[in-house]
């Protein structure tokens, strides 16, 4: 049973980064579209991002309770060494879904509006950049379980050049996955040409992000090379997912959204994997060499059956609820008022 | 300030905070979905008005609730990591089933908010009643979590060790019901009085009379039914807790002595030291009587507790005495509201009753935070009652004061926002949501 729980924490975690990224990257486009785009921009991301928009954000929920449930040690070591970039990160959240919801909900649209906005497109960086901070630190054997001082307890547990690298990645994910999603949400020429450009850039964005973190891995001997071309999964996902890049850059002009969503989703979920399973079954690299595994770490089983039940039930509910959710709104069909 | 004492206070102003707009949250779409079938069946346009300006407010408070609540999941273990350790894998049943019901009800309100004329409207309108009701269930189970706080089982706890978990056990522990149906309740009494005392305000302020009457109306009926339900609650939880964790129950009553046929103390300042209650009214044996149902019976009084296993007694009792302060008070107004809607109609339109409503715009939200203050207070020394103290659960990390300020000026600041939020909704009402309002304008 463990297994489908472990399958379930992956799943979450995926999913937020996919469409949770996805919502940050909205916010992250729009921060770096001109001003006389941005509105443009934020109407057609939004007509299609606010129903789901709540949903996006409640994998991250189900991973959270996953893991303190399910392995509590690797949750209270992690909240305890990674407090700060967590607190951090929660600030970003709480900020960013505020300010979505004002901005929308705010009965009078004045200059309250450019507040709204600024708080969410600067945390809509911010919270994935300290999630990508939290993701590296858990691999890079930062955490020190024998730390005596605060600075190397709970401050060179986190800030590495490789951490700050990989929540540049995060970030420049993010804006990838929304830069291809908004393409396929233009009603018009002139804004695909635009949404096109950008999702382009993007690509350069993340290779070249991508390259920071080789490099600061290098610069401080994480072996991440290693990690993702050592074995053979990893080659694969790795190369699968260059393949579907080239794909995509000759298919992004034509007129086939569907199609570069499904590739976009298929390289994050391909970077995902072979970030994840060389380590399998440890989710956390301490330093020292220790670690924490999700199989030697994991709950009592009667824990564990019943919150893997509890999953699969809740699955049941959840994932026809949603999709029809995202079908309903995804038909392009304009809403008449009653009035 | 002592790092203890902040990572207690940033809980209490996490839990304070969030307790507020997940309460609105969970009840608001009741509310909502009784004006959405009023319009639905009679097609009175102000019904519909009522229901988009409801849902408007719904949407500010679920969304503020849900990361409020995603910050609380994070927060048990940055502040209390030993307690997670081992609480979690006992009491996380409730926890992994709220997560479907809170992910259902973000479904539901997806639909609901966005789904005006586009899908069926008596679908529609059952999407409201979805997010309604997986919100209530959400309550539910967050409430049972922390009753197992209260009321620890589903282990056995041998030489410090936490073994034979039984998850499903642990949930429904001894207090959950008691400690859910309070809750429950408290949650209609307040939002229902804070809903019904500002539309109340607006009728009295004469400005679209018809919609904020209507609104009243529905708002001042859940809150009154809800307000008289409650002191039943109560009793049902004041022998529970006399049953189960008689130091709680001996410092609400701030109860020093045990004795027979103990008095209910009313008010008063409780002295820890001379072991008295000085200025309180005390009706005699009534305490045996509602604890024990026997106005004879004996009741545990602090003396019996280890001094270093009793709660505070004057914060527990002050916040007990307001509770059920304020408690009677809306119940004096629910059976005021019941007698001008059945006996006497023209009270109905007079000043003076919604001048009442309106005074007790804050007194539900007000008695809730008493009530979370009395269960959680009441319950230390021990974050798992009579297992793990709240010391020995604290983070190891030092400078949480700095969290404590970070995230109380957090708080207060969004409060201010949805604060303003509301009063913009609420003054924009004529233009945007009062159709009747916009065709005299027309």
């Amino acid at each position: 049973m463990v297994y489908v729980v472990i399958a379930f924490l992956w799943t979450a975690i995926l999913l937020y980064v996919l469409l949770g990224g996805a919502d940050f990257g909205a916010g992250i486009i729009e921060l770096f579209t001109s001003k006389p785009n941005r509105a443009r921009a934020r109407k057609t991301m939004y007509e299609a991002i606010g129903p789901i928009w709540e949903a996006n954000h409640m994998w991250l929920i189900i991973a959270i309770v996953i893991l303190f449930v399910g392995f509590p040690k690797i949750y209270t070591t992690v909240s305890v060494y990674l407090h700060i970039p967590l607190v951090c990160m929660l600030l970003g959240i709480i900020a960013r879904g505020t300010a979505f919801v004002f901005r929308n909900y705010d009965a009078v649209k004045d200059n309250m509006q450019k507040v709204y906005t600024s708080i969410f497109i600067y945390s809509s960086l911010v919270t994935p950049f300290f999630l990508g901070i939290i993701a590296a630190s858990s691999v890079s054997g930062q955490i020190d379980l024998q730390a005596g001082d605060f600075l190397s307890a709970y401050v060179w547990s986190w800030l590495s050049w490789f951490s700050v690298a990989v929540g540049l990645f995060t970030v420049s994910i993010c804006g990838y996955l929304a830069a291809i999603f908004i393409i396929g949400q233009t009603d018009n020429e002139a804004d695909k040409a635009l949404f096109i450009r950008k999702a382009k850039r993007c690509v350069f964005v993340v290779m070249f992000a991508g390259a920071l973190v080789f490099i600061a891995a290098y610069a401080e001997d994480i072996p991440l090379g290693e990690w993702i071309f050592g074995h053979v999964l990893g080659m694969i996902a790795i190369t699968t997912a260059s393949i579907s890049l080239i794909i995509m850059w000759f298919t992004i002009e034509k007129d086939k959204p569907a199609i570069l969503r499904l590739l976009a989703g298929f390289q994050v979920t391909m970077i995902l994997f072979a970030a994840t399973y060389t380590h399998f079954p440890n989710i956390v690299l301490l330093k020292h060499g220790e670690e924490l595994s999700l199989l030697a770490h994991q709950g009592q089983a009667k824990t564990i059956d019943s919150l893997a039940y509890a999953l699969l039930i809740g699955s049941l509910f959840i994932l026809p609820a949603l999709f029809y959710l995202i079908y309903v709104f995804q038909k392009k069909k304009p809403g008449i008022t009653e009035h | 300030m002592d790092d203890f004492l902040a990572a207690r206070l940033q809980m209490a102003f996490s839990l304070g905070f969030h307790i507020v707009f997940a309460c609105i949250g969970m009840v608001m779409p009741f509310f909502m979905t009784v004006a959405h079938f009023i319009w639905l069946k009679t097609k009175k346009s102000v019904y519909r008005d009522v229901t988009q300006a409801w849902s408007k407010g719904v949407a500010i408070f679920f969304a503020t609730g849900a990361v409020s609540g995603t910050v609380l999941s994070f927060e048990l273990g940055l502040l209390w990591p030993k307690f997670m350790e081992h609480a979690g894998p006992i009491f996380g049943m409730p926890f992994s089933l709220e997560g479907t019901a809170f992910f259902i009800e973000a479904i539901a309100l997806g639909f609901y908010l966005y789904g005006w004329n586009k899908v069926n409207r008596w679908f529609h309108w059952a999407t409201g009643v979805v997010v309604g009701v997986s919100g209530l269930v959400s309550g539910i189970l967050v409430v049972a979590a922390n009753s197992w706080m209260n009321s620890p089982s589903g282990f056995d706890y041998i030489n410090g060790e936490y073994l034979n978990i039984d998850p499903i056990k642990a949930m429904f522990n001894e207090a959950w019901f008691s400690q859910s149906l309070h809750m429950c309740i408290a949650a209609f009494v307040s939002t229902g009085f804070a809903v019904a005392g500002v539309h109340a305000l607006m009728i009295l302020r004469g400005s679209n009379v018809l919609f904020h009457s209507k609104a009243f109306k529905i708002a001042a009926v859940f809150a009154t039914v809800a307000a008289c339900l409650q002191p039943i609650s109560g009793d049902i939880s004041a022998k529970d807790v006399a049953g189960r964790q008689p130091a709680k129950l001996a410092a609400m009553e701030a109860h020093f002595h045990t004795e027979k046929a103990a008095p209910l103390i009313i008010g008063g300042i409780p002295d820890t030291a001379a072991k008295d209650v000085k200025y309180a009214i005390k009706i005699p044996g009534l305490l045996s009587f509602m604890a024990h149902g026997d106005f004879n019976a004996e009741v545990t009084g602090l003396d019996k507790i280890p001094p270093q296993d009793q709660p505070p007694v004057a914060v527990t009792h002050y916040a007990f005495q307001i509770m059920v302060g304020l408690g009677m008070a809306m119940l004096g107004l629910a059976v005021l509201y019941f007698i001008a809607l059945w006996k006497k109609k023209q009270w109905l339109d007079q000043k003076w009753l919604l001048k009442l409503f309106v005074v007790a715009t804050p007194l539900g939200f007000l008695a809730l935070e008493a009530g979370w203050t009395v269960t959680e207070v009441g319950r230390q020394p021990w974050i798992i009652n009579g297992v793990m103290r709240t010391a020995d659960a604290v983070t190891p990390m030092p400078g949480i004061r700095y969290s404590f300020y970070l995230f109380t000026a957090v708080y207060i600041s969004l409060s201010v926002i949805v604060t303003f939020l509301l009063y913009r909704q609420i003054r924009m009402v004529g233009k945007l949501y009062d159709s009747a309002a916009q065709h005299q304008n027309d």
